[in-house]
């Protein structure tokens, strides 16, 4: 059994310090097992959220020697041993207390976001869609809204000022999913471009880099509506050819 | 004097997991004003890890499929002590649930011609799983959240509700804390449903958040409400076991259902020993006949490893007391040989993602080593099927906190759609209650000024850590309230419950009340003794093995027993009282579903 | 909206550069750069090299393609130039290239969780960058350069004197058409063009057509980085190969003789 020293933010909105802590941390454990070995022995007030532990709810998003990661798939083996670990709460959004951030921003944005709106149904009340046309919205629909894309975009991250104009990844994810759903009527291309303010991203890809899921999002979700936008707003020969035929 | 804001609902959910999601949903559609209150981040609830799927009777993979056979499913996997009415309903409506999911937005996984596809699970007769590969409890609660943010429903994020208010013998509001700020907060409200899910965090080794510390059962039984079945608490037979750490992490029952197999470490396929009496006419009793009903499932019989998580649980336990297990205490899972990769990959995404992440195992090539995992409590608080209301007026409730659903022993894919049928009828009961009300339940302040001092106590005492408490009686409940019971050992855990009851009164924590994790525990051990009395109790006064509930010393299923359920509930004192209570009467025309031959 | 803070929580701070992470992250970017600057920068020189002959028998360096200059000798730079802007613009607003040298040269961010250069940021949403979703006007003249690649490659194995034949240079021709091909076919552009723009792909025959289609161009696309560098690099390859060739500073085996 190896010894470990984590060294954890500690603090909240007032400031704050990291301090370390050194535990014992068997083999095969994981940055969120260890995380709590120092919540029950030696500071029982260290505030991080948490739920499934199994990279699924998307709550233990925190980052570990800088990097946006979920704590409870981060393997301790991942480090050289013998050196600190730094663990910090994301960036992006307020800090609460230690690890604990105010994520409400996304909460906020998701009410933004025009409802699904299916077309009718078949006759026996129910719809029929083919795997090959759920298939993308599947992917989408992976996102366990652990929120380290909106963490670690710099649209944000490094410009607060900009959650005014700016979705953020996961909400480009979300709406893909609506605008490709085979059911949805809704037409969200306005929102995408103005409100959700897809101009701003320029596809540095950090989003795609730290999803948990392998959601590929700067490539199937993102280009794809920018290319849809594109269609719309600033492709002449597609809005005659759409005038032309009616469609 | 504390101070503490005050919001005035008609209906408080408490919990938003699939089941309160889908009561906020409802209530709010009736024209309720709505809260929604919970002890995460929205759509972090339990549901969340839900994998395999929703069982729903849709018929579109075996179109002999009906209501009936999904009835009859559901009422034999819980040994008969299922509340006929709740499973009834649960059968006739859950089609109609899904299909609504599916008008709010869910994708679901396809069958060739675009319907729904449904896959096989333990203890079903036929496929009837709905499921989005193994993240199928994702997809609900997503859907639900996603659903539920346009209607107009407020929404109380990492809230804890602590007690019950009532105003005589009706209820009248709830007080909990903010987990943010740690300042007291206080609803009036005409209706409260409880929606909290499980109690799971009780027990050392389980597939269970910290948020599962049995808060619905608990608030509920010091309200003065009944609860039923308390003895049953599903152990999940596959559960991660390697390594330590994640340790009770669930491995979805879809791996069998997807072609997976159980061996022992002599590689036999042991299940095949273990068929109970009471299923042997519809299981498959040679692993050719097994493997054929993969494919076919009209002409051949369910394979043994499919069993009722019950059965296999003991069946696992069993194997690996004969040192027929894995190296590191468990059996084998083996889907490897079985499948090719790709379809592992994709049927089984996030099994395959969790092993080579958490535990370094390539599942499409290795098999995986499992045992059982807490997982699940059939037992709750007694409600009527049709109303979702608790014996308290005023008080629902509706997913994992009811009891008498499941009988002894759950099926999975049974869950989700429990949710979502009683969510729905909670929401809608609660809401035409708080309508009916011609005057609004008063608060007694001294009453909300009491719990909000409650509250502040362990700031004031500087006894053990509440993570030492935990730890205790996580183990105590794991060695002697486990899957094998005996009477000396419950006993002891009685006696341990008492003692840790006494060291919780004493726990002190440090820090101030702003998020402060150790303070939240200090109050979730009040409802954690509580629920482990609560199954301790019952389990040690059910003098037989039934479903779930499995005593060494009473080894048979005895028909007396079948007939009655043990109700918990609160005495004059305070202390617990434990009563037997008839089972309700099941009609006649339901009763010969039960006797055909399947 | 919520409402916005402008200032960051300890531990973190804004500005540039402003990071927990420790390790080699300026690696990457670097590279990058590095290789970039390399790359475009010979190959801009190359354009203007026209007395460092770059034609040789059946070998014309890619970079001169299509072969215009037969047509204006007199002019001092590559003719080729007219028309160049089609490939070079194609790359200039490529959904890689753009990530490339946001990172690399804009510094905007220079890697993930580390601050990015310039106080305010606008992205791509106003002029000029909003030109870069004229993408798929370069993507369609490309499209046109596939083919003129190929006949260049052909061509290749023609020696105008001596007839057909074979030699390295054929081969490395080959080579570089086939990245370039491969380079335009997995562009997000294209791939939104053959199918991806759809909601429906098994609604008809014309859209499940598409629909294969779009799932080569999809396992194509995972790659474009790789395509987008492999082309880049061959590209200078053979433009220098094909100089030293024709300048006599190395001989190309082949079936024909002279050179």
């Amino acid at each position: 059994m190896a010894e470990v020293t984590m060294r954890i933010f500690r603090g909240n909105a007032n400031g704050g310090e990291f301090v370390d802590y050194t535990v014992e941390a068997p083999e095969g454990q994981v940055v969120l097992d260890v995380i709590h070995t120092v919540q029950a022995t030696l500071a029982n007030d260290l505030a991080v959220r948490w739920n499934c532990k199994a990279g699924k709810c998307g709550s233990c998003s925190a980052e570990v020697n800088g990097k946006p990661r979920l704590m409870c798939m981060t393997r301790m083996n991942l480090f050289p041993p013998g050196e600190p670990i730094a663990v910090a709460p994301i960036k992006t959004f307020p800090l609460i207390r230690d690890l604990v951030t105010d994520v409400s921003f996304n909460f906020a944005v998701a009410k933004e976001i025009p409802a699904f709106k299916p077309r009718p149904p078949e006759a026996d009340g129910t719809y029929r869609m083919m795997q090959v046309d759920v298939d993308r919205g599947q992917e989408f629909r992976k996102c366990i809204e652990c929120f380290l894309c909106q963490d670690v975009c710099h649209v944000i991250r490094d410009h607060p000022e900009n959650k005014e104009r700016f979705f953020g990844p996961r909400f480009f994810v979300r709406l893909a999913e609506l605008e490709m759903h085979p059911l949805d009527m809704e037409d969200r291309t306005e929102l995408i471009r103005k409100a959700a303010g897809i101009g701003m991203c320029n596809i540095t890809k950090c989003c795609t880099e730290v999803c948990p899921e392998d959601i590929h999002i700067t490539d199937n979700a993102i280009i794809p509506l920018k290319e849809r936008v594109a269609d719309r707003y600033y492709d002449p020969f597609r809005w005659i050819f759409g005038k032309l035929t009616g469609k | 004097m504390p101070d503490y804001e005050t919001h005035d609902y008609d209906v408080v959910v408490v919990g938003a997991g699939g089941a309160g999601l889908r009561a906020a949903i409802e209530a709010s559609a009736q024209g309720a004003k709505t809260a929604l209150v919970c002890k995460s981040l929205l759509g972090k609830a339990h549901t969340v890890m839900a994998e395999g799927g929703i069982a729903a009777a849709l018929g579109n993979v075996y179109s002999e499929d009906n209501w009936q056979v999904h009835f009859r499913d559901t009422m034999r996997g819980g040994k008969m002590l299922n509340n006929w009415r709740m499973a009834e309903l649960h059968a006739r409506e859950a089609p109609e649930r899904v299909h609504e999911l599916e008008r709010w937005g869910a994708l679901f996984d396809r069958t060739k011609d675009g319907r729904i596809s449904q896959r096989a699970f333990g203890g079903h007769r036929f496929d009837r799983l709905a499921h989005v590969g193994d993240r199928t409890g994702l997809e609900m609660i997503r859907t639900l959240q996603q659903h539920a943010v346009h209607k107009g429903i407020d929404v109380f994020m990492e809230c804890t509700i602590s007690r019950l208010l009532k105003d005589g013998d009706r209820i009248s509001g709830a007080v909990g804390y903010w987990r943010e700020s740690g300042s007291v907060i206080v609803f009036r409200a005409k209706a409260v449903v409880l929606a909290t899910g499980g109690i799971g965090k009780a027990w050392k080794i389980t597939s269970n958040s910290w948020e599962y510390t049995g808060d619905g059962h608990s608030l509920a039984h010091w309200a003065g409400a009944d609860l039923i079945d308390m003895e049953f608490v599903q152990f999940h037979p596959t559960g991660m076991v390697w390594p330590p750490s994640v340790r009770g992490i669930l491995v979805t029952e879809g791996v069998r259902g997807e072609g997976g197999t159980l061996t022992n470490s002599e590689g036999e396929r042991f299940m095949f020993r273990y068929i109970p009496e009471f299923f042997r006419a519809e299981t498959a009793d040679t692993v050719e006949e097994a493997d054929r009903w993969f494919q076919d499932k009209n002409n051949n019989r369910r394979t043994p490893d499919l069993l009722p998580r019950d059965e296999v649980a003991r069946a696992i336990n069993a194997e690996v007391k004969a040192g027929r297990g894995s190296p590191h205490g468990g059996v084998y899972l083996d889907i490897a040989s079985r499948r090719s990769a790709e379809e592992i990959k994709r049927a089984l995404p996030s099994m395959y993602h969790q092993f080579k992440q958490l535990a370094d195992v390539d599942i499409t090539t290795t098999r995986m080593e499992i045992g059982p995992t807490c997982h699940y409590m059939m037992g709750g608080v007694r409600v009527d099927a049709d109303t979702a209301a608790s014996t308290v007026p005023g008080l629902f409730a509706a997913g994992e906190v009811a009891g008498g659903m499941h009988g002894a022993n759950r099926l999975g894919g049974n869950s989700l759609s429990d949710l979502l049928v009683f969510g729905r009828r909670a929401g809608l009961s609660a809401a035409e209650y708080a309508k009916s009300l011609a005057s609004a339940p008063r608060v007694n302040p001294q009453e909300a000024d009491a719990v909000a001092r409650e509250l502040a106590a362990p700031f004031e005492r500087d006894g053990e850590s509440p993570y030492a408490v935990q730890r205790d009686l996580q183990s105590a409940m794991q060695e002697l309230v486990g899957i094998i019971r005996t009477q000396p050992e419950l006993e002891e855990a009685l006696q341990k419950i008492q003692e840790l009851k006494e060291r919780a009164q004493h726990a002190g924590v440090e820090g101030n009340r702003q998020y402060n994790p150790g303070w939240h525990l200090a109050l979730d051990l009040q409802s954690l003794l509580t629920v482990s009395e609560a199954v301790t109790r019952a389990a040690l006064e059910r003098k037989e093995s039934r479903g779930a509930h499995t005593r060494d010393d009473f080894p048979k299923t005895e028909p007396e027993w079948g007939k009655v359920n043990i109700a918990v509930r609160q005495g004059p004192s305070g202390t617990m009282t434990i009563q037997k209570e008839p089972l309700p009467q099941m009609p006649g025309e339901l009763a010969a579903l039960l006797e055909e031959k399947k | 909206m919520a409402q916005v803070e402008t200032a960051v929580n300890a531990p973190h701070r804004l500005g540039f550069l402003a990071t927990l992470r420790r390790d080699t992250w300026w690696v990457e970017p670097a590279a990058i750069a590095i290789g970039l600057t390399i790359f475009l920068g010979y190959l801009s020189v190359s354009a203007f090299l026209d007395g460092w002959s770059y034609e040789i028998g059946p070998y014309l360096s890619p970079a001169f393609e299509p072969k215009l200059h037969g047509v204006y000798d007199a002019w001092w730079f590559s003719p080729a130039l007219f028309i160049l802007w089609i490939p070079v613009g194609f790359r200039a607003t490529c959904y890689y290239y753009r990530r490339a040298y946001y990172r690399s040269y804009l510094l905007q961010p220079p890697a993930c969780a580390v601050g990015d250069l310039g106080r305010k940021y606008d992205g791509e949403g106003h002029f000029p960058l909003i030109l870069q979703n004229l993408h798929r006007f370069f993507m369609y003249g490309a499209l046109i350069f596939v083919p003129l690649l190929w006949i260049g490659a052909i061509r290749g194995f023609h020696d105008p004197d001596q007839g057909w034949g074979i030699g390295l240079g054929s081969v490395v021709l080959c080579v570089n058409a086939f990245l370039l091909m491969m380079y335009t076919f997995s562009c997000h552009s294209f791939r939104h063009f053959i199918g991806g723009g759809l909601n429906c792909f098994s609604c008809s025959a014309w859209t499940r057509a598409r629909k294969g289609l779009w799932d080569r161009v999809s396992a194509w696309n995972v790659n474009h980085r790789l395509w987008a560098w492999s082309s880049l690099a061959w590209i200078v390859f053979t433009d220098v190969y094909i100089r030293l060739v024709a300048n006599g500073h190395i001989t190309d085996p082949n079936t024909w003789s002279g050179f």
